[in-house]
């Protein structure tokens, strides 16, 4: 893209093409992490996955995002799926513009420190289980369960949250095409 | 500290004055919260994306396996010895009318010594009974009393039509199992949970009983045993795997003649034949067809009833030999028309899609759409299809709008912890009940993490083995992407040139991370994807393509010489070693110069009488990753 910057109409020309080369690279890797879903083989997934396949493509919604995201990607009347053709425009939107970013590592170990009222660095299972299933955006009971079995260091009985976060950040780095 | 936040969370504000801190910590929820529902999908893809990538070498290797059972029945029926597999190949000892098949076990001794179960004909309750708990503790049963129960199972089978018909009632519910591939603990499962068969309790078995697990027998032994005590309320489906060809690779016969060192041979031979005599579906009530596979456009239910299943040893299209065709009217074998009849019913895979297409990935059967469904069961005036045949995460699967219903037996398929198993139990209101089981504590929630990591782990060694056996491929077709030989590529192009050249269809730009190195500029470092493997003992002095090929076709060449090795004595001169490779390469097209085969023959360790062990010689070409090999 450098090479490009000579001229005016040349490098705008060429910030295009470039351009397009990204779409259509966000699009691809849309597709395949839609079709993981898409059982049928016919580009269409129940729309309960829709969440899953959004955070994995790298995206950090909130459940109320995740909501107005599928607003748009429904049916009008709504038929319990979703289809590639209507997901794929509104997903790539959400990634050129990278919206819901990725959560750095210290932001979130600031969130574990401000619900750990006594700065011990760590949070007991009890408090971890009032704040996360009854505040905010409360877990099922699902993912509440499935939180702990990761989390929890069963000699304590509490999420030492220093630790968790450094095991759970280790492999997931996944960069979006530059 | 008191919260008194509602449950629907984001409503801080009218508790803002009162507890500042609230806000805090609320904010501070919501960010865990979202980080941790992002981690939790990450997983949840990563498990898809594994059970995708078995799922789709497994395909793969069905429709190689097509491609090379003219190579297997070539190497049995020519080779070496011409006698006893030969003939049953050709079908020449079982004549209609006068059936003068024999099986013979009375001349074999049962020696006192034998402390494993016994069998006295006929069969009752208590025998089976004893019979499962002396497998239950891994006992072997005697190759005499397998070869007489084999005697009698032909006996029975041979008088049950092509399509069974079966009645259910308030009093009598019945029970239908998919797949079980040689895991034992499914069907002692099934049966400690859902009761023995018995006239009470009847039961259907949808074919692949054998393959893949390891007590494939075992597993026939206990249906054959339940078959002889319940022949009227004890049914079996063949499956596509009961199939001498697909035995060969899928593990069946290697159990067989490891389990059997004197007689593995003989059962094997009689199985063929009793494969054979497998009825092809069940009815129950009239309204619900159950197959192994599915259907097809042209699946038609009378010819089916009609065509002489026992000709049809083996679905693979085999060449036809010089004395078959001389046999021929003696012995005619079905018409090409009668074959796709059942090999439709045994092979195909439901889709969305309407209409009926050939069933690319698998290379045999077809893709029916929900019309084909609709259609056969008008016509039959049936309510739906019950079919096993595919892996489901969760044991069972329902499509074409409720109507085709998939039922899979075997839990933990590809690994531990892969996927549930089902059965189904019907009434005669011929609603389904599902079952879910898991053999194992593998549904321990806490392992879910871990779980995963494994089942990922297990299914990139298969991928890396698979890019491995394709490496020259691999490296050609990247080297034309990158003109200008930076060892560099774009992931578009990476992404297209693995999914040609390996033939499957998966997200590579997801698994890219997972299998090559890229730039900060976004660039794919191609040969980094063959860095960590290598075979079990390194060949770098043998041409890469022999190499790869004999990777790739390690576990064929181990059976077809399983079963040339007469003597059992593992051992092949080089010689022989030269003459199987030279029909083993023409089959499969590929060049390789007299003179490479004999280095690669001479690479291997020889023993002192110049024979090669030949096993040996195979395990030097299992695909190991480095660390691995290190390791041992």
């Amino acid at each position: 893209r450098q090479a490009c910057s000579a001229s005016g109409s040349a490098a705008r020309k060429c910030d295009l093409k470039a351009k397009d080369g990204v779409v259509a690279e966000i699009e691809k890797k849309i597709t395949e992490a839609f079709k993981v879903f898409d059982h049928e083989g016919n580009e269409t997934v129940d729309v309960r996955e829709i969440g899953s396949i959004v955070r994995s493509l790298g995206c950090f919604p909130t459940e109320a995002e995740l909501h107005e995201l599928l607003a748009k990607v429904e049916e009008e009347e709504p038929t319990g799926y979703v289809h590639l053709e209507k997901f794929l425009p509104v997903m790539t939107k959400v990634l050129l513009d990278r919206s819901y970013r990725p959560i750095p590592e210290d932001v979130l170990l600031h969130a574990f420190e401000a619900l750990d009222e006594n700065k011990s660095g760590y949070i007991t299972k009890e408090e971890l289980v009032k704040h996360m299933t009854e505040e905010g955006e409360p877990f099922t009971e699902e993912e509440m369960e499935e939180m702990l079995s990761s989390a929890l260091d069963p000699e304590t009985n509490a999420v030492h949250y220093r630790n968790y976060i450094s095991l759970m950040v280790v492999d997931e780095t996944d960069d979006l095409p530059q | 500290m008191e919260c008194t936040i509602s449950t629907m969370g984001c409503n801080a504000s009218a508790h803002y004055s009162k507890h500042k801190y609230n806000e805090t910590a609320i904010k501070a929820t919501v960010l865990i919260q979202r980080w941790y529902r992002c981690k939790r999908a990450q997983l949840e893809v990563r498990r898809r994306y594994s059970l995708t990538i078995f799922q789709s070498i497994e395909y793969a290797d069905e429709q190689e396996q097509t491609q090379l059972s003219n190579f297997f029945t070539f190497m049995l029926e020519h080779c070496v010895h011409r006698g006893e597999v030969a003939r049953t190949s050709t079908g020449s000892d079982v004549s209609p009318g006068t059936d003068s098949y024999v099986i013979k076990y009375e001349k074999i001794d049962v020696p006192d010594s034998y402390r494993g179960p016994r069998l006295s004909f006929p069969l009752d309750i208590s025998h089976a009974k004893t019979l499962l708990n002396a497998l239950k503790d891994r006992q072997l049963l005697h190759a005499r009393y397998v070869l007489q129960l084999l005697c009698e199972t032909r006996r029975v089978l041979k008088e049950k039509p092509n399509i069974t018909h079966v009645s259910v009632s308030y009093f009598k519910e019945i029970t239908i199992c998919g797949d079980l591939h040689g895991n034992l603990d499914d069907l002692l499962l099934v049966f400690h949970k859902n009761g023995l068969p018995s006239e009470n309790n009847p039961y259907v078995f949808n074919g692949d009983f054998v393959d893949r697990g390891k007590n494939s027998m075992e597993i026939l032994i206990i249906l054959f045993v339940f078959l002889l005590i319940y022949p009227n309320d004890f049914h079996l489906n063949r499956g596509n795997h009961e199939d001498y060809i697909l035995n060969m690779k899928y593990g069946f016969a290697k159990e067989v003649l490891k389990k059997y060192k004197d007689h593995g041979k003989t059962i094997l031979h009689h199985l063929q034949d009793i494969f054979s005599w497998l009825p092809l579906a069940t009815i129950v009530n009239n309204k619900v067809l159950i197959v192994h596979g599915g259907i097809s456009d042209t699946t038609d239910l009378d010819s089916l009833n009609l065509l002489e299943r026992n000709k049809l040893k083996t679905l693979m299209k085999t060449r036809k030999l010089e004395t078959d065709k001389k046999n021929q009217e003696e012995h005619s074998e079905l018409t090409e028309k009668e074959r796709k009849q059942v090999l439709d019913i045994l092979w195909s895979d439901p889709n969305k899609q309407h209409g009926c297409t050939p069933n690319q990935r698998r290379g045999g059967g077809c893709y029916f759409g929900p019309d084909t469904t609709d259609q056969l069961l008008k016509r039959y005036n049936l309510k739906m299809l019950i079919r096993s045949h595919e892996f489901k995460p969760d044991g069972y699967d329902l499509t074409h709008n409720g109507k085709v219903i998939t039922i899979f037996s075997a839990s933990n398929y590809y690994e531990a912890g892969s996927n549930r198993g089902a059965y189904i139990r019907m009434n005669p209101d011929l609603v389904p009940h599902f079952i879910q089981y898991q053999v194992c504590a593998c549904t321990d929630k806490k392992k879910n993490w871990e779980r995963v990591k494994t089942i990922e782990q297990s299914a990139l060694q298969n991928l890396q083995e698979r890019i491995f056996v394709h490496k020259r491929k691999l490296m050609d077709t990247f080297a034309k992407c990158d003109c200008k030989n930076t060892g560099r590529i774009s992931i578009s192009d990476w992404a297209a040139v693995m999914e040609s050249v390996l033939q499957l269809k998966l997200p590579w730009r997801m698994l890219r991370s997972r299998l090559v190195k890229t730039d900060p500029d976004g660039k794919v470092d191609y040969m980094s994807c063959f860095c960590y493997m290598d075979t079990a003992r390194p060949m770098h002095q043998v041409q890469p393509t022999l190499v790869e090929t004999l990777c790739k076709y390690r576990r064929d060449l181990q059976m077809i010489f399983n079963v040339l090795d007469e003597d059992r004595s593992g051992l092949i001169s080089p010689n022989e070693f030269r003459k199987m490779w030279k029909i083993f390469s023409s089959y499969l097209g590929i060049h390789s110069h007299d003179e490479a085969v004999d280095k690669l023959a001479q690479s291997i360790d020889f023993n002192k009488d110049g024979n090669i062990d030949f096993s040996e010689f195979l395990e030097a070409f299992h695909v190991v990753h480095q660390l691995e090999n290190k390791a041992a």
